[in-house]
C-alpha cells in the first residue's frame, strides 16, 4: 500500500466519557461523505468505528481510532489500552457482555458489538492482552468503480 | 407515509423537523437496543424507540435513519436535543406504547426494515 492515501488520521477517544460517545463516528462519517464514497460504504464504516467507538468508551482507560482511506477500501483500526479480553472467542460469541449498568442504560451491552463490527467489515482481525488492552482492525472494501 | 401523516396518527408533538413534515417514510424498525438498530435497521426508516439518550441521535446518524418516534411520552434529553438539532435529525414524541405505535404505522401502509433477521 504505498499510494497515497485519499485520508490518513487518528482520533484520540478517552475511556468512560459517555456524554461524547460517538462523536469520533459522526466526524469519520463526515470525512467519508466529503470523499465522495458510496453512502451504503460510508453507513458500514461509520457504523464499524460506532461500535468500536463504543467499546472503547466502555471498556478502556483510553483509545484511538485510525481512518485511512485508500482508492479501493476504508482501514479503520480501533487501538485501546485497558483491561484486554481474556477469551476473544467467548467474546465474540452474540450475546456475550461484560457491560455494567451504565452501558446498558445507553442501549449497548447486549453482546452485539463485536459481531457487528466484524460482520459489517470485509476483512477482521482482532487482538488482546489481558491488562493491556485490545485492537481491532478493519478493512471495508469501497468498490472503486463507484468512486464519484 | 410522510412525517405529517404520522403525526397526525399517532397524534406526536415534533420535537425537532417541523420543516421536514413532508419526508416520506416506508419502513420503520422499532428496538431500544442500540445494537440492535445498527446491525437490522435500514437507511431511511423511521426508528421507533422509548430510549431518549444521546446514542439514539448518534445511532439515527450512522444509519441515514430518516427521523425518530419516542414512544411512551418519552422525551429526548437535553444533550440529545441539542445533538439532534445540530445533525438536522427529526424527533417526534407521542403517548402511545410502541406496540400501538408500530400497529396503527402498519394498518396505514408503512413496513418493517426487514421481515425477519436473516433475511437481508
Amino acid at each position: 500500500m504505498d499510494e497515497k492515501p485519499l485520508y490518513d488520521g487518528s482520533f484520540s477517544i478517552a475511556g468512560g466519557n459517555f456524554d461524547n460517545a460517538g462523536a469520533v463516528s459522526s466526524n469519520i462519517k463526515t470525512i467519508l461523505k466529503k470523499i465522495g464514497l458510496p453512502s451504503d460504504v460510508v453507513r458500514k464504516a461509520a457504523l464499524v468505528a460506532y461500535e468500536s467507538e463504543i467499546n472503547i468508551v466502555s471498556y478502556a482507560r483510553k483509545g484511538m481510532i485510525r481512518l485511512r482511506v485508500v482508492s479501493d477500501c476504508i482501514m479503520i483500526e480501533a487501538i485501546d489500552e485497558g483491561q484486554g479480553i481474556p477469551d476473544i472467542e467467548l467474546a465474540m460469541q452474540p450475546g456475550w457482555s461484560t457491560a455494567n449498568q451504565k452501558i446498558r442504560e445507553m442501549g449497548f451491552g447486549a453482546g452485539m458489538g463485536l459481531c457487528n463490527i466484524k460482520s459489517f467489515s470485509d476483512i477482521f482481525h482482532i487482538s488482546s492482552e489481558v491488562g493491556k488492552g485490545t485492537h481491532l482492525k478493519m478493512i471495508i472494501n469501497t468498490n472503486s468503480n463507484s468512486l464519484q | 407515509m410522510t412525517l405529517h401523516e404520522i403525526k397526525e396518527l399517532l397524534e406526536a408533538e415534533v420535537l425537532i423537523g417541523e420543516n421536514q413534515l413532508g419526508m416520506e417514510v416506508k419502513t420503520a424498525f422499532v428496538a431500544d437496543l442500540m445494537s440492535d438498530v445498527l446491525a437490522f435497521a435500514t437507511a431511511g426508516s423511521l426508528l421507533i424507540t422509548g430510549l431518549t439518550n444521546p446514542q439514539v441521535v448518534r445511532t439515527a446518524n450512522v444509519l441515514d435513519i430518516a427521523a425518530v418516534l419516542m414512544g411512551r411520552g418519552k422525551r429526548p434529553s437535553q444533550e440529545t436535543f441539542q445533538l439532534a438539532e445540530e445533525l438536522n435529525i427529526p424527533i417526534l414524541t407521542t403517548k402511545f406504547i410502541l406496540f400501538e405505535i408500530a400497529g396503527r404505522l402498519y394498518a396505514n401502509g408503512m413496513r418493517g426494515c426487514i421481515e425477519k433477521v436473516g433475511s437481508k
